[in-house]
């Protein structure tokens, strides 16, 4: 179990390229089911990993606003992408999870609710933003008066290998979240991709054990200084920027903008950005019933507030149009946000830019709400939202 | 109150009499299967009411007797239509009660107003009911009551109960019948014309569609009631009850649990916004 804070001071450690595939090896040993990304249906997306070959090794990610290409790198990293299509909440809040079943007996029902099954998992590849995703689902589904059972189970079987980005996609922008893109917290091991090897910095006494399996050197000066110098790569490739000061307050107090018409003309309403995202956790209960109707499944799967029933009530559809509901999904995400869990729900990740098909870009969005404040306008710029 | 420790698994609740009240609203009494203890809970707040292959629907309870739970149901959709169907004795699944409570506490010595539009008042008479068993605690109890036309007035057995304990119950409705002797027109109307003798010391608790409780706060504005003397109670999609589905937001607001009584000045601000 990795927790904010509990970072350890071990000194940062060297692992040659070819000792990758006994850490994976270790974890296997270890019992824990190891996900990693690997290649499928043209895309880099977390799966079970046995071996080292099936990473993706030499591949790279292209990355625009509605675009989203594999190309060979001309490194041969292991970790040479940036994020995909997948985010690891489908293995903490998986798209669908059975929660409870109804078997009819006389004059009622026998009612169960389904215990969590926990694997061991140890997570390979995740990214600072992916760890801030983390932390947000966490405030989510473990941080309010209800804990969901299924969510704190699973998260108390993680390792987290975490992986500081070395490179950055044009849809990034974790720093203007302040989410990356090193990886500070939250992890059990932080690996930096250099040419020949990796720097391994232990962040919990369960990543020192699995370090303590590997064949590994104290990294050199030189090796520390390198890794330094990806990390500074990645931060410098990021062009994309969502300036967040006082956003809270500039989405929730303009509620009738004329951008939200706007992009309403343009989005389809087809939630593929809330199921990218790391972090929207929407939901609902379905009944799966056997064809007599004598047993019933209840499962939980993944909804979006883009489908137009997610609001329904007897009274009809709360939000009714696009225009509704491209405002709820952004002004939860960046302003709402902050009032239930304390923080953004946004990570910068990219992930809604590069996977929307219309290409639309929340950063943009942003920007255009606040470049066109109908004056006067209470506090936006300057000043922390209340 | 403690909160259950697995909030998804529904208890086995039986049916064991139905109350018609209205056309199409009746009220069901449960009881939950192995209960020894009266159920625990606080006036305004909600179970979730489970009919396996149908799906569950958020009701607020409308009293609770000892053992017995009150709901009072209105035929909407495919699971009060599921309930409408049951036979006394029948048991379905119930998880609960969930949200938040109608400000008693703050109600001790003061002056209330309930303002109730239809079957808002099911939510609403557990106050009156919670009033009545201690009166001495509360002062002026008001009871206003609209409804479309008079076959729409819930509960019209127990006025003549509440105005012999000293209640004050008013009604209207927007289209008389023949048989109609009372006030026609809409609720703020009833509000607009109470004598208020102390608007600073009332409380006034709404529960109805969205525009009726908008502008009853808004007649109760104008009448010296504060804004923060103002509590109502909403309605949204809930699935899950416990602010993990995200379907009941209303802007900040999850309704199931930060809801769905809301002090007024709270949840204005998102009330005003169409389609939020």
């Amino acid at each position: 179990m990795n927790l904010p804070g509990d970072n350890t001071a071990m000194k940062p450690l060297f692992l040659a390229k070819d000792e990758l595939a006994s850490l994976i090896d270790v974890l296997i040993t270890q019992g824990y089911t190891v996900v990693g990304p690997t290649i499928s249906q043209g895309a880099i997306v977390y799966d079970e990993i046995h071996r080292l070959e099936q990473l993706p090794r030499g591949w790279t990610d292209e990355q625009h606003p509605g675009k989203y290409r594999l190309n060979k790198g001309d490194d041969n990293a292991y970790f040479g992408y940036v994020v995909g299509p997948h985010s690891w909440k489908k293995y903490l809040f998986p798209p669908q999870t059975k929660i409870g079943s109804a078997t009819r007996v006389e004059l009622g029902w026998k009612l169960e609710t389904s215990r969590p099954a926990p694997k061991k998992l140890a997570l390979l590849g995740t990214r600072a933003c992916e760890l801030a995703a983390l932390a947000v689902q966490d405030r989510v589904f473990l941080g309010g008066p209800y804990i969901d059972p299924y969510y704190q189970a699973q998260r108390q079987n993680l390792l987290l290998i975490a992986v500081n980005c070395t490179q950055a996609a044009s849809t990034c922008f974790c720093t203007s979240m302040n989410t990356g893109p090193r990886c500070t917290t939250g992890y059990d091991l932080a690996l930096t991709e250099l040419s020949d090897g990796f720097i391994v910095e232990a962040g919990t006494p369960s990543g020192e054990s699995i370090v303590g399996k590997l064949v590994i050197s104290e990294a050199t000066p030189k090796q520390l200084q390198q890794g330094d110098e990806a990390r500074a790569q990645a931060e410098k490739q990021i062009t994309r920027h969502m300036d967040t000061e006082g956003v809270r307050d500039l989405l929730l107090n303009n509620p009738n903008h004329p951008r939200w018409q706007e992009v309403a003309q343009r989005c389809l309403s087809c939630a593929n950005c809330t199921m990218v995202c790391p972090t929207c956790f929407c939901s609902t209960v379905s009944e799966v019933s056997d064809l007599q109707g004598d047993h019933v499944d209840r499962v939980r799967h993944w909804d979006s507030c883009f489908n137009v029933e997610f609001s329904y009530t007897n009274g009809g559809t709360v939000r009714k149009t696009i225009h509704d509901r491209y405002r709820q999904w952004m002004t939860h995400k960046l302003a709402s946000w902050h009032d239930q869990f304390g923080s953004s729900g946004c990570v910068g990740c990219g992930r809604c830019i590069t996977w929307c098909p219309v290409g639309i870009d929340i950063t943009e969005e942003v920007a255009a709400i606040r470049q066109s404040i109908p004056l006067p306008m209470v506090s936006t710029k300057g000043g922390p939202s209340p | 109150m403690t909160l259950p420790t697995e909030p998804w698994l529904p208890l086995s609740a039986q049916l064991i009499n139905i109350t018609p009240e209205i056309v199409g609203v009746a009220t069901y009494d449960f009881v939950l299967e192995g209960a020894t203890q009266p159920f625990q809970y606080a006036v305004g707040q909600f179970n979730m009411l489970y009919i396996p292959g149908v799906g569950e629907v958020a009701i607020s309870l409308s009293g609770v007797t000892g053992q017995v739970l009150h709901h009072t149901i209105r035929e909407a959709g495919n699971v009060t239509h599921a309930i409408a169907q049951l036979k006394l004795g029948m048991s379905i699944g119930l998880r609960g009660p969930f949200g938040t409570a109608w400000p008693l506490d703050q109600c001790v010595g003061k002056d209330i107003v309930l303002a109730a539009g239809g079957i808002g008042l099911a939510p609403v008479r557990p106050i009156i009911h919670a009033v009545l068993c201690d009166p001495k605690r509360f002062g002026k109890l008001t009871v206003l009551h609209g409804a479309r036309s008079p076959s729409g007035l819930l509960y019209t057995g127990e006025y003549d109960l509440w105005r012999n304990q000293g209640l004050q119950v008013e009604v209207i409705v927007d289209r008389a019948d023949t048989n109609w002797h009372e006030q026609v027109g809409v609720i703020t109307q009833l509000l607009d014309r109470l004598p208020l003798t102390r608007p600073t010391e009332t409380i006034l608790m709404t529960c109805g569609p969205e525009v009726m409780m908008h502008f009853v706060a808004r007649s109760a504005i104008s009448r010296g009631i504060a804004e923060q003397q103002i509590w109502l109670s909403l309605e949204r999609h809930m699935n899950c009850a416990i602010g993990h589905c995200g379907h009941c937001q209303l802007g900040s607001a999850f309704v199931c649990k930060d809801g769905p009584v809301f002090r007024y000045d709270r949840i204005r601000q998102f009330l005003a916004v169409e389609g939020l």
